[in-house]
């Protein structure tokens, strides 16, 4: 009996360990996968205002390709998020 | 004595604010393409698919609308609120999304691969769309399509 119970434990332990080790990988890809369109989206909008202040007479076009260049790297941060609502949520 | 002098802090953009149009047009768009990926979600994952193809699809329009929004507030302001409502946005409006799908992650009615994959699809697909009309618009005026 104490041999069924000790098994059952180690089972429900390593389960609990690889689910941890899901959600930590989870995390990870999550925390990385948002780093570097951080760094992107910084780039363009820094870009877009200088633009901007170089040439106030385009400015409208300058936003429209700043918006939209964000809202394409953007798109690298969301699919770490979905990597990390299918591994790890 | 006051500083006059130019700065970040003290210049905004001129003109109008062409991402809140810019996302109000994807919006539109958008609302035509949620009956599309909500059956086919429905095909592929059950009833289950399709309520979370409708749920992920408002999450990306609320998204754009959201990010137009805070640029074009920031725009309003100062060169320097424009970028800092650039890069804080973008770090809430992830948060946003996170908690958006950590709440009903549990529900009965999700299923997280049709979200997931409803999230990129959309968000791409109405990126793409929109990126056609306005390169038409922005291209230099002896490119432009002239009326047949």
């Amino acid at each position: 009996m104490e041999a069924m119970i000790g098994l059952i434990a180690q089972a429900d332990a390593a389960a609990d360990a690889k689910a941890a080790n899901a959600a930590i990988g989870a995390g990870f890809a999550y925390g990385l996968a948002a780093i570097g369109p951080g760094i992107g989206i910084g780039y363009v909008a820094g870009k877009a205002i200088e633009a901007m202040a170089r040439q106030p007479e385009a400015a409208g076009m300058v936003r429209t390709t700043m918006f939209l260049g964000i809202a394409f790297t953007e798109a690298l941060a969301l699919i770490g998020f979905v990597v990390f609502i299918l591994l790890g949520l | 004595m006051t500083n006059t002098s130019a700065s970040a802090w003290n210049t905004k953009p001129t003109g109008d604010a062409p991402e809140v149009s810019i996302s109000l047009d994807m919006v539109r768009r958008g609302v035509v393409v949620v009956p599309v990926l909500v059956i086919i979600c429905g095909v592929i994952w059950g009833a289950d698919g399709a309520w979370s193809a409708a749920y992920a699809t408002a999450l990306v329009l609320g998204n754009f609308l959201l990010s137009a929004g805070i640029i074009a507030a920031g725009s309003r302001i100062s060169y320097a609120a424009l970028l800092s409502g650039v890069l804080f946005g973008y770090i809430f409006r992830l948060a946003l999304i996170f908690f958006a799908v950590y709440i009903v992650r549990d529900a009965g009615w999700i299923s997280l691969p049709a979200v997931g994959v409803c999230i990129i699809v959309t968000h791409l697909g109405l990126l793409i769309w929109e990126l056609k009309y306005v390169a038409l618009s922005l291209a230099y005026p002896g490119l432009k399509p002239t009326q047949p």
